[in-house]
């Protein structure tokens, strides 16, 4: 493939030493600079879109993650408070509607009670304790009448606040339960205290049916902090819970906390009304985001992705931009190179036709002179030493004779290249040297247009040196304009027997005073780059294939060449002319 | 072979006169003059078998001479000299059909008393 060639291309622009061509290092910060400028614009914008929606994704996802917690909180909280409700108020009615003496009575109670277990059946037992602790009657499986309860924080409380449910204890029975209490008054004004126990049992499933998830704890501890019921996580009932109790709050609340593994836990948490208890339930962050964590590791991929994929079309893209523009380059060096060469033989050769034409005069003198001494010699009869005469002269003849030589083979030299004629068609050639130039054009956004009009007829001329002209004088144009300029070549038919080559650009413009010098050699406004022979040559050419180049300008508006080409080469017409002229007279 | 009547024509004096003498020793009857103007002169007042002209001179350049010559004397022998060696270049080349022959300087003698032989023979 053509990578071989690619790579050593490349490293020719990229390896050089930056001091030895500055033009190398220009390429190698060319391709760095379309690198990075390609880079920032196509990567970044997915940068930022991606962060954007890892972050949108990410907090849609953690709240989409605390909904169903606080859901299931607030569901357990009703049905809780639902629960304690419904108890209290039973035996609410029972403390109200009830004489003291009927409660007391172990028969009678015996009787509500059962009425009682009909409606709720999770009712252990019930019991009345005087103002003085002691349980006056008792309905229920541990036969504890007569115990005295004065000294229990429940009795104490229910006492002071009408009302009251326990944390789950142990008690007397040694397993764990709550009691739920209510203060009464007897007809003698003596307060007495109703007591109902259940099965912590209770609290558990009732926290388990709306829990179920492997990877979820729910659990219900006091305020102490203290486990009501059995926790996944936290141990047995009547353990101590690791977390801090949370502060209370009215409503049910979703908070994140760290746990001692160092695992982020989203913690949904309720207070019960009217009771010690608080529902909790906990998950792991990290298990309720996994399909965050599929999207996000989906989202890193494509990213990774698309900036390695792009990353290898920018480099691929330009590098062999910058191969071509070398190439461009190379070739618009090599046709100034050779543009330049020429006019540097043309000059060379100019100067020996000049030196040539002015030694020959002063040689045909010597040599007319030598001549002359020569014959004077010859012809007379009684000179003395006239051997010795003629012996020198002859020398000096040959010597002339000998730079005579010399100076024509200097005037060959300066007509070294020879006009050629073939049958030219102008649009064609012009679109050939515009294709040496396409590149830069293509490059600085440059408009050329190209505008034949109707019968224009093929030119007989030299292909070489008309390719040469039109070269030069369009290279000039392009130096003239600015990025995005316009040039516009026209070609017409200008009599029977003339063509012209209109390049007009919306450059610069040329001073009027300069427009006078422009074809002058060595006349340059290009102080750096330009030898001043280029339109000198141009010129010279052009009068040698027998046409005429004009211009014309506005400065700061245009400039305009025209270049008027015969369509028979010149040579064989002006003989033909002369001919006429001489047979006329 | 003496007799012949020749006007040589160029700008540089040492150059014409020395040439003249050179082909009066030689029996050649010569007349020199230095510019065009003077040649059409000598032209108009003298009769010659051939004309030699130096192509570039200032003023009236040898070409020139050689068209005015033409109108009165279409068939005067005339002879081109050039100092610039140029034979194939376009302004002379056009000449060369007008001119009975074309010499580079510096010229031999011999070869130009050759030349205006040939070049009378032929008129003749």
């Amino acid at each position: 493939m053509s990578t071989p060639g690619k790579k050593s291309r490349l490293k020719e622009w990229w390896e050089e030493e930056p001091g030895l061509d500055k033009s190398l290092f220009r390429y190698r910060r060319l391709w760095v600079s379309i690198v990075v400028s390609t880079a920032l614009v196509s990567i970044l914008p997915l940068v930022i879109m991606v962060l954007t929606n890892y972050y949108q994704y990410q907090k849609a996802f953690e709240k989409e993650v605390r909904y169903p917690i606080q859901l299931l909180a607030s569901n357990a909280r009703r049905s809780l408070e639902f629960f304690l409700n419904e108890r209290l108020s039973a035996m609410d009615f029972i403390v109200h509607d009830k004489a003291y003496e009927d409660l007391v009575d172990q028969k009678r109670l015996t009787r509500i009670f059962r009425i009682l277990k009909d409606n709720h059946r999770d009712f252990i037992d019930i019991g009345v304790i005087e103002a003085s602790g002691i349980q006056r009657s008792y309905v229920g499986p541990y036969g504890l009448q007569n115990k005295n309860y004065s000294k229990q924080d429940w009795f104490k409380e229910t006492l002071l606040r009408g009302r009251s449910v326990s944390d789950v204890f142990l008690g007397f029975r040694r397993f764990p339960h709550f009691a739920i209490a209510l203060r009464g008054v007897n007809e003698d004004g003596a307060a007495f205290v109703l007591r109902a126990t259940f099965d912590a049992e209770i609290l558990a499933s009732m926290r388990e049916a709306e829990g179920r998830k492997a990877s979820r704890d729910t659990f219900i501890v006091n305020h102490k902090g203290v486990l009501q019921t059995p926790s996944k996580a936290y141990g047995k009932i009547l353990a101590r819970a690791p977390l801090s109790v949370p502060p209370p709050a009215g409503e049910t609340t979703v908070k994140e906390w760290t746990g001692d593994d160092g695992k982020i836990h989203i913690l949904g948490y309720a207070y019960i009304k009217s009771s010690p208890y608080i529902y909790m339930v906990t998950e792991e962050r990290e298990t309720l985001l996994t399909t965050w964590f599929s999207l996000r590791n989906k989202l890193v991929w494509f990213l990774g992705l698309s900036v390695v994929v792009i990353v290898l079309v920018i480099l691929v893209g330009a590098t062999s931009t910058v191969n071509r523009i070398r190439e461009a380059d190379d070739k618009r060096l090599a046709l100034l190179h050779k543009v330049e060469y020429t006019a540097k033989m043309a000059s060379i050769g100019r100067l020996a036709a000049g030196v040539a034409h002015e030694i020959n005069n002063p040689l045909a003198i010597i040599n007319e002179k030598a001549g002359l001494l020569k014959d004077l010699l010859t012809y007379a009869e009684d000179f003395p030493k006239k051997e010795k005469f003629l012996k020198n002269v002859d020398p000096i003849i040959d010597s002339v004779e000998r730079c005579a030589r010399i100076t024509r083979r200097l005037l060959r030299f300066a007509k070294h290249m020879d006009i050629r004629r073939e049958p030219i068609n102008l649009e064609h050639l012009l679109k050939e040297v515009l294709g040496f130039l396409e590149k830069e054009s293509a490059y600085r956004n440059l408009q050329v247009a190209i505008d034949v009009r109707e019968g224009v007829p093929v030119i007989e001329s030299d292909r070489g040196r008309l390719q040469q002209v039109f070269l030069n004088i369009i290279n000039n144009a392009f130096g003239a304009v600015d990025e995005g300029g316009r040039i516009d070549i026209s070609i017409a038919q200008e009599g029977d027997s003339h063509v012209s080559v209109t390049v007009r650009d919306n450059g610069v413009g040329i001073p009027p005073e300069h427009l006078d010098h422009i074809f002058e050699p060595f006349f340059t406004t290009k102080e750096k780059h330009g030898t001043g022979l280029g339109l000198s040559i141009t010129y010279g050419i052009v009068e040698k294939l027998g046409g005429k180049i004009t211009v014309d300008s506005q400065v700061g508006q245009w400039t305009r060449f025209t270049v008027i080409l015969p369509v028979k080469h010149e040579t064989s017409g002006r003989a033909e002319d002369g001919r006429n002229a001489s047979t006329a007279g | 072979m003496g007799g012949m009547r020749v006007l040589l024509v160029d700008d540089e004096p040492e150059l014409v006169h020395t040439m003249a003498e050179r082909l009066e020793i030689r029996d050649f009857e010569v007349d020199a003059v230095t510019s065009g103007a003077a040649a059409l002169e000598k032209i108009k007042s003298e009769a010659y078998d051939v004309v030699v002209i130096d192509l570039k001179m200032p003023g009236m350049s040898g070409h020139a001479v050689m068209t005015a010559v033409r109108v009165e004397h279409p068939r005067l022998p005339i002879i081109l000299l050039t100092g610039h060696g140029a034979a194939e270049d376009d302004e002379e080349n056009a000449d060369l059909d007008q001119a009975c022959a074309y010499l580079f300087k510096p010229i031999n003698i011999d070869e130009l008393i050759r030349t205006m032989r040939e070049c009378v023979k032929v008129d003749e």
